[in-house]
């Protein structure tokens, strides 16, 4: 199917990005399969042929795990898929999830050039792409370099985590993976739903990837508690990394939070999605979704939990933000699947409490309507409540998305740990904290941020071990 | 995969576990709690340990068959696994830093996760008064266990099937009323009407009243807020800042309500394994 030299100059003066095809928004809020499918074969050489392969590539500068981005690119175009795949994979181990939940027109694809006039490169679609062919012809495992005999433990099986377990039993260390749930991922398993990254058939095959790179898997192990950081190096690790992510779930402190009906969303995307409370009873644990639901917050985590009420049958459901539009924190794509498929925006609206009836479940939500002033320390206008202008809101579900904390579960137990403002850990750009031989990277360092972000880290964090053990005896 | 390693049934509905779980047994103190799960599609469920050896390995648990996911675990027998077990969670129980005297009341399932604590107290020198009671003589558990640690062991059942006829706040009321013996700390684990009970007989004495909570639990790290308790006004995780509780502090009529959430879904899920084991459908 190679292209002519027609199509190619055709497809370079293509504005547009090849569209992704999807479920329909009708079926889809009935089920909670995965929404686009993915490009086929054919669809991806001609997107890739829309790359310029510029010699002074942006698009890298955009990837926190640096992938080489025109070189995969061009693979896909001499459908050369094999020898793609492993050009992502000499830099990133998770492809199949980044080409998913990455947010790409923040990170490479707003670098690219074609994105300064129409649409840039669908850098992400590509990557995806790829991943998914490998995973249908079952993935290759690389050679396992010569032990070095140096050990490391890893907390948390995030995107942090597993990106620096990856790449360190690559390096040639042997490293064990600790996580406190019965079940990998973090929270690509328990906050991101099954209809952005399926777990068994997407997720779980990441993690397998990363287990037969060497890595040695142990759940059901809370770190802080079943064995400190302490007693880690005691049993003789050479270096932790900690990626223990940002899982402490805010409130507003509102009257009325905590009655039947409201929950933090971290609490609603678990039941959901690592407890597959949508099967309930073949499996067991439940989950109660009114016929209204207010989801409180408009980052990717609320879209998510709007998406999800969604999906477990809620009649109507809202999106209630303080600010406008204009400042909403998630992917411009998640709020367009939400709008698709029927959430309703109030903005510039904030609750000021929860209502109950006798039985104490939530049967209302006074709120007040904003006005945006001066930018405040976030560099994001200032929101101010309009005297005089509540109201009630009628709803039986109260989703509360507006932030998760660091996860003070290490801090409070590990000597020696520095912490930032916040309850975050404090570490270098390498990852390193105030104790020696203690990396952490992710969510823990920076506060809430994203999946990218924390592979990031956690990718220079390995590299940071990596010359760290190389000093020890 | 956690072995059984044994299994006592104590009463009809109540059973006693060792399971292998040696990380965890090496740092459990009384006061803390494990989640398990018994089978990949389970729920997580939180249970007292209601006793640990570290050369063993093990910690014992004891739950009364309630719901599906106790009856379930209550199907198991010694050599057979579970999926899942984590801990220990939640925050140890202080000691009193002077020995004293302590009255410790459990009720039904409670004396389980209240044995461990009077034990604690009782090798940390302190003179424990206990009193125990159940719904009827043969539901009581751990009788013998708790007098080998209590200075004075009192026992009373709802139907006078042995012991005091009546209930175990009868007993305490005797105790609050008499002065000449001065009470340091009241620790109460039962139902939660049983518990809201002791704590609004105690608050008039201004008697330092402690209970363990045992609300809806997910993660049990602090991760998801559905064990949030209303503690003096403020909100508490029950699963990092407890769960022990001043129980003077604690709102039990919003505890009351939160426990009920699910009280449908609860019977629903019973209903299809109680078929499911009729028809030998269940695992």
């Amino acid at each position: 199917m190679a292209l002519d030299k027609e199509l190619i100059k055709q497809l370079r003066k293509q504005k547009e990005k090849h569209p992704m095809p999807e479920q329909e928004p009708k079926e889809r809020i009935k089920n909670f399969n995965e929404v686009p499918y993915g490009y086929d074969a054919e669809t991806a050489v001609k997107e890739a042929a829309r790359c310029l392969q510029c010699k002074e590539a942006k698009c890298v500068e955009g990837c926190p795990v640096e992938v080489d981005i025109p070189a995969f690119i061009k693979l896909i175009t001499e459908e050369k898929f094999d020898e793609g795949i492993k050009k992502i994979k000499e830099k990133n181990n998770l492809p199949a999830v980044c080409g998913r939940v990455c947010p790409q027109e923040n990170q490479c694809e707003s670098f690219c050039v074609r994105g300064k006039k129409g649409q840039p490169v669908a850098i992400g679609r590509l990557e995806r792409f790829l991943a998914d062919y490998e995973m249908a012809k079952g993935i290759e495992v690389p050679v396992k370099p010569a032990p070095t005999g140096k050990r490391v433990a890893i907390v948390g099986s995030g995107p942090a985590g597993l990106t620096a377990a990856g790449d360190l039993a690559r390096m040639g260390h042997e490293v064990v993976l600790f996580e406190a749930f019965h079940a990998t991922g973090g929270v690509l398993r328990y906050g991101i739903p099954e209809f952005r990254l399926p777990k068994e058939k997407v997720l779980q095959r990441e993690v397998d990837y990363i287990a037969s790179l060497g890595v040695n898997i142990k759940t059901n192990v809370v770190i802080g508690k079943t064995i400190t950081v302490d007693e880690l190096f005691e049993e003789g690790f050479h270096a932790v990394f900690v990626g223990t992510g940002a899982g402490l779930p805010q409130f507003q402190g509102i009257p009325g939070e905590n009655l039947n009906g409201v929950y933090s969303a971290n609490e609603f995307l678990t039941r959901t999605n690592l407890m597959k409370a949508y099967l309930f009873p073949d499996w067991d644990t439940p989950i109660k979704v009114g016929r209204k639901v207010a989801v409180v917050g408009a980052g990717n985590v609320a879209m998510d939990s709007a998406r999800t009420a969604l999906r477990l049958g809620a009649e109507e459901v809202h999106i209630v933000y303080r600010r406008s539009d204009k400042e909403m924190p998630a992917r411009a794509e998640e709020i367009e699947h939400a709008k698709e498929e029927g959430v309703i925006f109030n903005l510039l609206t904030n609750p000021v409490r929860i209502i109950g009836d006798e039985n104490g479940w939530v049967k209302g939500m006074e709120c007040i309507r904003m006005e945006l002033g001066e930018p405040d320390e976030s560099g994001r206008a200032r929101p101010i409540p309009i005297k005089g202008s509540e109201f009630m809101f009628d709803v039986d579900t109260v989703v509360i998305a507006i932030g998760n904390s660091p996860n003070p579960l290490i801090p409070q137990t590990t000597s020696g740990l520095e912490l930032g403002r916040k309850g975050t850990i404090k570490a270098d750009e390498d990852g390193a904290t105030s104790r020696k031989g203690v990396y952490a990277g992710g969510d823990i360092v920076t506060g809430a941020a994203t999946v990218i972000l924390a592979m990031g880290a956690g990718k220079k964090a390995a590299r940071a071990i990596d010359r760290y053990l190389q000093t020890l005896p | 995969m956690f072995k059984i390693v044994t299994k006592k049934v104590l009463s009809e509905v109540n059973k006693l576990m060792e399971i292998e779980a040696p990380l965890v047994a090496r740092k459990a103190k009384p006061g803390q709690f494990i989640i398990l799960r018994v089978r990949e599609n389970g729920e997580r469920i939180p249970l007292t340990i209601a006793d640990s050896n570290k050369e063993r390995g093990t910690i014992t648990i004891i739950f009364q068959e309630i719901g599906k996911t106790t009856k379930q675990l209550g199907t198991l027998e010694a050599g057979d696994y579970l999926s899942d077990f984590v801990g220990p969670l939640g925050k140890p129980m202080e000691l009193p830093s002077t020995p004293g005297r302590v009255i410790a009341v459990g009720g039904g399932v409670g004396i389980a996760p209240i044995y461990p604590k009077v034990k604690a107290f009782h090798e940390a020198g302190m003179e424990v008064i206990s009193i125990i009671g159940a719904r009827t003589a043969d539901l009581l558990i751990l009788e013998d266990e708790m007098r080998a640690v209590s200075k004075e062991l009192h026992i009373c059942t709802d139907d006078g099937t042995k012991g005091h006829h009546g209930f175990v706040s009868d007993i305490l009321q005797t105790m609050l009323d008499d002065k000449s013996k001065k009470i340091d700390e009241i620790i109460a684990v039962g139902p939660l009407p049983m518990m809201r009970v002791v704590a609004n007989q105690t608050r008039p004495y201004g008697v330092k009243t402690l209970v363990s909570l045992n609300p809806i639990m997910v993660d049990g790290t602090g991760m998801c807020g559905c064990c949030r308790v209303s503690v003096g006004g403020e909100t508490k995780f029950s699963c990092v800042d407890g769960p022990v509780f001043d129980a003077h502090q604690v709102d039990f009529e919003e505890l009351t309500r939160r426990s009920r959430t699910y009280l449908s879904e609860e019977k629903t899920a019973l209903e299809k394994f109680e078929h499911e084991c009729r028809c030998g459908g269940g695992n």
